[in-house]
C-alpha cells in the first residue's frame, strides 16, 4: 500500500450550464520521499486535484466520489472535521500568488503561528520561536526581524519562501504545490525550486507538484502524470514522459516549451486549438478535435474513449493508436524536430 | 504619525472656520442681498408692538449695523476668547467659547448645547453599537448561508429598513411599544433621564428610540456586511485559512470577517459623527432633548446663533470623525501609511 493513493477520483461540479467534470476517474499513488508532477493546460483539472485531495470541496457544491487514501486513512467518505485535523499537519499546500494567498492584515510570523498552533498545543512563545526557525530554514535573512513583517513587505520570492515555511510549519508528510514557482521571476523560480527539493529530502515528504511548466517537473519529478480534459492521459517516471513520450498531447506540451538550447529563429511547435469544454468533453477521445494524428486512429478516436494502458514498466498511455505506432512516431516524425539544433 | 496627525488638526480647524464662514454669509449676508435692512432683521426680536425707536435701539445691540466683516469678527472671536454682551443696564460676558446669545431667550448657546451633547450621545452610541452588532452578525450569516431562507428574509428586512424613514418606524413603533400599549417596553412619558442620575430608566427611556434608530442603520450595515463577506470568502487567503486546518468559525471570524471590516468601520465612523451633531428626525420623534431637537426649535424660531452653535458643532463631530477614521484606517489595514 502506497502512502497516498487516489482510487477513480470524481470531481463534479453542478451547474446551471450542465455537470463541470473537472475530475474524472483519476487514479495515482505516490510513496513518501517521491515527487509527483501533475502537467496539464489550465482547466484540465490540476488545481481542483489538489484541492480535492485536502477535502477543501467538502460543504461545497461540488459532488466527489472515488477514493483517497491518505496512510491508509480514507478521506473522500471522512467527515469534513476529520480531513479539517489532518489539513496543515499530515498534507500542507503551496498556493500560487504567495500575495493573495496570504492575509494582508496579519503579518508573516502571526500567520505560521496559527498554522502552526492550531495543530499543536503550544505558547505563543514557543510558536513564534517555531515560526522564526522555520523562517531561518527556508532561506529568510534576518528571521527574528521578519517575522514580524507583513507579507506585502516582503519580496515576491521571500514571500513565496514565507508559505513555504508556514505549510511546512507542522512537518506535513504530504506537501502539495500548486504553481509554486509561476509568480516569481525565473532566477527565482530556481531558488525556490532547489528550496523545496533540499527541504523535501529533509522532511522526507510525498511532494506533488501541480504545474503547466514542463520545467519544473524535469527539475524536481521523480513521476509525471499528464492530466487532459479531468483524465490522467499519459503517466510514467521523469524520464519516460522526457525520453520516450507516447501521447501526441504530451509531445505538443515538449513541443511548445521554449528551449534555450535551440535556435532563437525556430518557431515553437504549439498545440492548436484551446482545452476542451468539461461540460460538453468532446466525444470519444476528448483529445482527437487537437490531435494531429486522430486519421490514424480509424475514426476510433471519435466515438470510443481510449482506455489508460500500460506500454511498458509503469508507462501508461490514453490512446487508440497502437504502441508501436506511436513509438514510431515518436523517433521518426517529432524527436527529431524538437532536437534538430 | 505625529505630524501626520497635527497636520489634520490643523486642517479641521480651517475647515471649521470655512464652514462657520459659510453658515455666517447665509444667515446674515443673504437676507441682505434679498433687500432686508438692519431693522427689518432686528424686527423679529422685539416682539410685535414694538416701536420704531425700540426696533432701531435692538439693531443697534444686536450689531446689525456694524459692517459685515466686523460682525463676523465679533462672532469668531468670541468662540476663541470670548465676548462682552450688553443687554440693556448690565454687560454680560460670554466665556470662550461662546457662540453668542439666543435672540429670543437671551442664555448664551454654548451650554445649552453642552446639555444637550449628552442626550444626543447617549442615543447616537446606544444606536450604534445596536446596529454595528446586529448589522454585522446579520450580514455575515446572509453571506455563509447565501440563498437560503435566512439571507432572503433578512436583505428584504434590510430592504425595508433602509426604505422607510425614522419618522415612519418611529411613529409604528410609538404606536407598537411606547408606554401603556400592547407590547410596552419603554418608559412612561419615553424622556430622557441623564446616565448618572438613573442608568436603569436612562436605558428604559432610550430604548425605543435606539432601536429605531439602530434599525435604519443595521439594514444597511447588513448589506454592507453582506457584500462585503461574499468578496472576501472568495479571498486566496481564505482557502489558504482552510489548509491550515483551521476551524471554519476562525476561518470566518479571524480570516473572513476581519477582510471585510475596513469598509464597515469607515463608514461607522463617519455615520457616527454625522449622528453626534443631533438625530434631528429620532429626536423630534421621541421628544428627545438633544441637539437635533435644537436644531429644529431654533430654526422654527428663526433664533440664528443657535442654529450657527449647532452647525458649528454637527462639523466639529464630523471633522473629527473623518480624523478618526483616517486614523483607525492605518490601524486596521497595515498597508496603510499616513503621511
Amino acid at each position: 500500500m502506497s502512502f497516498l493513493e487516489l482510487e477513480d477520483l470524481r470531481i463534479h461540479f453542478p451547474t446551471d450550464d450542465g455537470l463541470v467534470k473537472s475530475v474524472d476517474g483519476l487514479s495515482f499513488s505516490l510513496e513518501r520521499g517521491k515527487t509527483l508532477g501533475i502537467v496539464g493546460e489550465s482547466g484540465s483539472g490540476k488545481s481542483v486535484t489538489s484541492l480535492g485531495i485536502l477535502g477543501l470541496h467538502k460543504g461545497g457544491r461540488a459532488r466527489i466520489s472515488g477514493e483517497i487514501r491518505l496512510d491508509g486513512d480514507e478521506l473522500v467518505s471522512a467527515g469534513p472535521e476529520h480531513v479539517r485535523a489532518l489539513r496543515g499537519k499530515k498534507m500542507a499546500m503551496i498556493f500560487q500568488d504567495p500575495l493573495s494567498a496570504m492575509h494582508p492584515y496579519y503579518t508573516v510570523g502571526a500567520q505560521i503561528i496559527e498554522a502552526y498552533r492550531i495543530h499543536n498545543p503550544v505558547s505563543k512563545a514557543v510558536a513564534r520561536k517555531h515560526a522564526i526557525d522555520m523562517l531561518g530554514r527556508v532561506g529568510i535573512p534576518q528571521p527574528d526581524r521578519r517575522v514580524d513583517s507583513y507579507p506585502h513587505e516582503f519580496s515576491g520570492g521571500m514571500r513565496q519562501r514565507a508559505m513555504i515555511a508556514m505549510a511546512l510549519s507542522c512537518d506535513p508528510e504530504l506537501l502539495i504545490a500548486d504553481e509554486p514557482t509561476t509568480a516569481l521571476d525565473v532566477t527565482v523560480q530556481a531558488q525556490i525550486l532547489d528550496l523545496m527539493r533540499d527541504l523535501q529530502q529533509e522532511f522526507n515528504s510525498a511532494l506533488i507538484i501541480i504545474t503547466h511548466d514542463l520545467g519544473v517537473v524535469a527539475e524536481l519529478s521523480d513521476d509525471i502524470l499528464v492530466m487532459y480534459g479531468g483524465k490522467c492521459i499519459e503517466y510514467g517516471t521523469a524520464e519516460d514522459i522526457f525520453e520516450r513520450p507516447e501521447h501526441p498531447y504530451t509531445w505538443g506540451l515538449l513541443g511548445s516549451m521554449p528551449r534555450l538550447d535551440r535556435e532563437p529563429t525556430e518557431r515553437l511547435m504549439p498545440i492548436k486549438g484551446t482545452p476542451p469544454s468539461l461540460i460538453n468533453v468532446p466525444s470519444g477521445c476528448a483529445f482527437h478535435p487537437r490531435c494531429a494524428f486522430e486519421g490514424r486512429t480509424g475514426g476510433k478516436a471519435k466515438t470510443a474513449v481510449p482506455e489508460l494502458l500500460e506500454t511498458e514498466g509503469g508507462h501508461l498511455v490514453r490512446c487508440h493508436m497502437a504502441g508501436e505506432e506511436r513509438r514510431a512516431i515518436w523517433e521518426n516524425e517529432i524527436k527529431p524536430n524538437l532536437e534538430s539544433v | 504619525m505625529v505630524t501626520y496627525i497635527i497636520r489634520r488638526l490643523i486642517w479641521g480647524v480651517v475647515m471649521l472656520a470655512i464652514v462657520s464662514m459659510i453658515t455666517f454669509a447665509i444667515f446674515f449676508l443673504v437676507p441682505r442681498l434679498a433687500g432686508a435692512t438692519s431693522e427689518s432683521l432686528a424686527a423679529r426680536y422685539v416682539g410685535r408692538t414694538a416701536t420704531a425707536e425700540q426696533v432701531k435701539l435692538a439693531a443697534e445691540r444686536l450689531g446689525f449695523n456694524d459692517p459685515l466683516v466686523v460682525q463676523y469678527g465679533r462672532f469668531a472671536k468670541g468662540i476663541v476668547a470670548g465676548a462682552d454682551y450688553s443687554y440693556g443696564p448690565t454687560v454680560e460676558h460670554c466665556p470662550a467659547p461662546c457662540l453668542g446669545y439666543s435672540f429670543l431667550s437671551r442664555l448664551p448657546v454654548w451650554p445649552d448645547l453642552l446639555d444637550r451633547v449628552p442626550v444626543t450621545g447617549s442615543l447616537a452610541i446606544g444606536a450604534a453599537i445596536i446596529w454595528l452588532i446586529a448589522g454585522v452578525a446579520t450580514g455575515v450569516i446572509s453571506a455563509l448561508r447565501r440563498g437560503s431562507l435566512f439571507d432572503r428574509a433578512a436583505m428584504s428586512v434590510a430592504l425595508a429598513g433602509v426604505s422607510l424613514p425614522i419618522f415612519f418606524t418611529g411613529i409604528v413603533s410609538l404606536v407598537l411599544f411606547s408606554y401603556g400599549r400592547p407590547f410596552a417596553i419603554t418608559a412612561p412619558g419615553g424622556s430622557y433621564t441623564p446616565f448618572l442620575t438613573n442608568p436603569a430608566l436612562w436605558a428604559y427611556g432610550l430604548i425605543l428610540p435606539w432601536i429605531t434608530l439602530a434599525f435604519l442603520y443595521a439594514a444597511g450595515y447588513a448589506r454592507l456586511t453582506r457584500s462585503g463577506m461574499l468578496e472576501t470568502m472568495n479571498e486566496d487567503y481564505i482557502r489558504t485559512a482552510r489548509a491550515k486546518g483551521l476551524t471554519e468559525r476562525v476561518v470566518v471570524v479571524k480570516h473572513g470577517l476581519r477582510g471585510a471590516l475596513t469598509p464597515i468601520l469607515t463608514i461607522f465612523g463617519l455615520d457616527l459623527g454625522l449622528l453626534m451633531g443631533g438625530a434631528v428626525l429620532t429626536e423630534s420623534t421621541f421628544s428627545l432633548p438633544g441637539i437635533g431637537k435644537y436644531a429644529i426649535d431654533a430654526i422654527v424660531n428663526q433664533d440664528l446663533p443657535k442654529v450657527m452653535g449647532v452647525v458649528l458643532v454637527a462639523a466639529f463631530f464630523v471633522v473629527l470623525a473623518n480624523l478618526l477614521v483616517d486614523l483607525l484606517y492605518a490601524v486596521v489595514d497595515p498597508r496603510v501609511r499616513l503621511a
